[in-house]
């Protein structure tokens, strides 16, 4: 019999449907694959009681003839987007016990459509990383296993949702995406993770880190599966100031795998200093596929690239010092204990200081300090005028009539949990080098696995498209999914 | 630019985020890596170049000045750490 839980969503989509599998069986495929997958810690808050309910619903209306493509289909949410009811803490102690009353508008979208939901998954603290190993719930473990069986990251931000569709927990899951963490973690795990356009998925009910750069999407085993649940998170919401008023196009009949007439751009600057041979010749081999699907290949430029990182890292701290200065334990979350004389800055202090762990606090006050008089000027406003120039080297190259960008998704394949413990922060930031233009100029990325390391290991590549041109940028991810034919899955150690 | 441990407890205090004495030459030297490698962005001529204030050129919506919601007072304070008779409670802040 075959793993249910293994299953596309598209495959599932049409079993369901035509009745050669029920919503409830497959549910519980999953639910039973996440609880016997504990040595991963995926999975930090599972709900088998929620999941079932909903597949009970799914089951009805697939009887009823009246089922979205999601309906029936078992997924897992980051521990980041607002579930009502269910504990939802960003992988902070700050949020322990947190259980918002409310649902964010991507799972309330989803579960309209009638996906059901396995439980909440791992992440860094605050979307604050790039191995998962902020977590207050500790690291998740990647089910590809590196050499002499050592564990790997699954990468992060959207680290326990890589590992937990990577392992087959569940059919798909949702990720968010600041710097590159719905990207790198997918390109560590050999799965598809999108990025769409700024203002394509409303960011009401997920926990804010930086809101100019954040981005939801969806994290999936196919680019067919990313095209289907894009279209199902994707859509104005008017509770998102930034969402935008656009028709939601259907993403998935846009794949059509022929890149006849179309021209993409491989930039020059993203040759960096260091980066291993085996990435470059991926690079070589992605491009070659894109050729023979009938795409023209030009060299392009993106002058300033090498500053996207630094100006990253002024940007996103500043606007997570202003996001997290609400964790202060008034008003929700755990609060420090404080002595009879002392007051309400203690209280603050203390708070913050047991709540956050060492990368959260290194990065508020990173932002507090870039954003305080004196430093005003000479960080924050200089690096909010290289994103302008970020933004237009994009421009200028779209307009030349370049219509994707193809680049490397990570510098590396996944490296080992605990090899950065001593390295310098700033080492762990490069492991966005090539995914942070896209969120400071806001356009779509996505990751799709294209081949494996000398060691085994996946080894992904990034397609940019044009702002709104998801349809476009999956069809070109589509394209390098079939030449690649990547099929390859972790062996079972967990 | 580098940061002495007079800055680092300067920031740490605006972000109110306790530090240990003890800690603060660490906290210091770590920030001051960081920022160190923020300083590549002065090569950069942004010479009549605009800072960015939005990503995709889009025009905030305005809505009605309507209440939309409320009446969850229950609901709002059943996450607070200490709330009591409809209010969050907080340590004395005037004397």
């Amino acid at each position: 019999m075959t793993d249910l839980a293994s299953l596309t969503i598209a495959d599932a989509r049409d079993r369901l449907r035509s009745g050669d599998i029920g919503a409830a069986e497959l549910t519980d495929a999953c639910l039973a694959a996440s609880e016997a997958a504990a040595a991963l810690n995926a999975v930090t808050a599972p709900t088998p009681d929620l999941a079932r309910a909903q597949a009970a619903r799914a089951a009805e209306r697939l009887k009823a003839g009246d089922a979205p493509d999601l309906c029936g289909i078992p997924l897992g949410i980051k521990d980041l987007f607002c579930v009502d009811g269910v504990q939802s803490q960003a992988a902070s102690r700050i949020l322990e016990g947190f259980r918002p009353p409310y649902e964010s508008t991507v799972t309330t979208k989803l579960w309209e459509a009638g996906a059901t939901c396995i439980g909440k998954l791992n992440m860094d603290e605050f979307a604050m990383g790039s191995s998962n190993e902020s977590s207050v719930y500790g690291p998740a473990i990647s089910p590809w296993r590196g050499e002499g069986d050592a564990a790997l990251t699954p990468g992060g931000s959207s680290g326990g949702s890589a590992a937990a569709v990577a392992a087959d927990l569940c059919l798909a899951a949702t990720g968010t995406d600041t710097g590159g963490s719905i990207r790198q973690p997918a390109a560590f795990t050999g799965i598809v993770g999108v990025k769409p356009t700024y203002g394509r998925v409303s960011r009401w009910g997920i926990v804010a880190f930086a809101s100019s750069l954040d981005q939801a999407g969806p994290m999936t085993k196919t680019v067919r599966d990313a095209a289907i649940m894009l279209k199902a998170m994707s859509g104005h919401d008017a509770k998102d100031s930034t969402s935008a008023p656009l028709a939601v196009p259907d993403f998935e009949a846009a794949l059509t795998g022929d890149l006849r007439g179309k021209k993409i751009g491989l930039p020059r600057e993203y040759r960096v200093d260091g980066m291993p041979a085996e990435i470059e010749a991926l690079w070589q081999t992605g491009a070659d596929m894109l050729r023979a699907a009938g795409a023209e290949i030009v060299d392009i430029s993106l002058p300033h690239t090498k500053y996207a990182l630094p100006a990253y890292y002024v940007i996103a701290p500043a606007e997570a010092s202003s996001n997290l200065a609400r964790y202060d334990g008034v008003r929700y979350g755990r609060r420090a204990k404080i002595g009879a004389n002392e007051g309400i800055t203690a209280l603050y202090e203390r708070t913050r200081a047991e709540g956050f762990g060492p990368e959260v606090k290194r990065r508020i006050m990173i932002g507090t300090y870039v954003l305080s008089a004196g430093y005003y000027d000479a960080y924050y406003l200089r690096a909010q005028k290289v994103r302008t120039l970020i933004k237009r080297d994009f421009e200028q190259a779209f307009e030349a009539g370049v219509d994707a960008i193809l680049t490397p998704a990570t510098p590396s394949a996944a490296f080992g949990i605990g090899t950065m413990a001593d390295a310098d922060p700033v080492e762990m930031y490069l492991n966005d080098v090539f995914t942070v233009t896209v969120n400071l100029a806001g356009l779509p990325g996505a990751a799709v696995p294209a081949g494996l390391s000398a060691t085994g290991l996946p080894l992904g590549l990034q397609v940019i498209g044009r702002p709104w041109g998801e349809a476009e940028m999956l069809d070109v991810a589509f394209a390098i999914e079939q030449a690649s034919g990547f099929a390859a899955k972790p062996a079972k150690w967990w | 630019m580098s940061i002495d441990k007079d800055t680092a407890r300067r920031v740490a205090h605006l972000a109110r985020i306790e530090v240990a004495e003890t800690d603060l030459e660490h906290l210091a030297g770590e920030l001051s890596g960081i920022l160190g490698f923020m300083e590549q962005l002065r090569e950069v001529d942004v010479e009549g170049i605009e800072p960015m204030t939005s990503v995709t050129p889009m025009e905030l919506p305005w809505r009605e000045d309507v209440v939309t919601d409320g009446g969850n007072a229950e609901r709002v304070l059943a996450n607070a750490p200490d709330a009591r008779d409809g209010f969050f409670t907080v340590p004395k802040v005037v004397e």
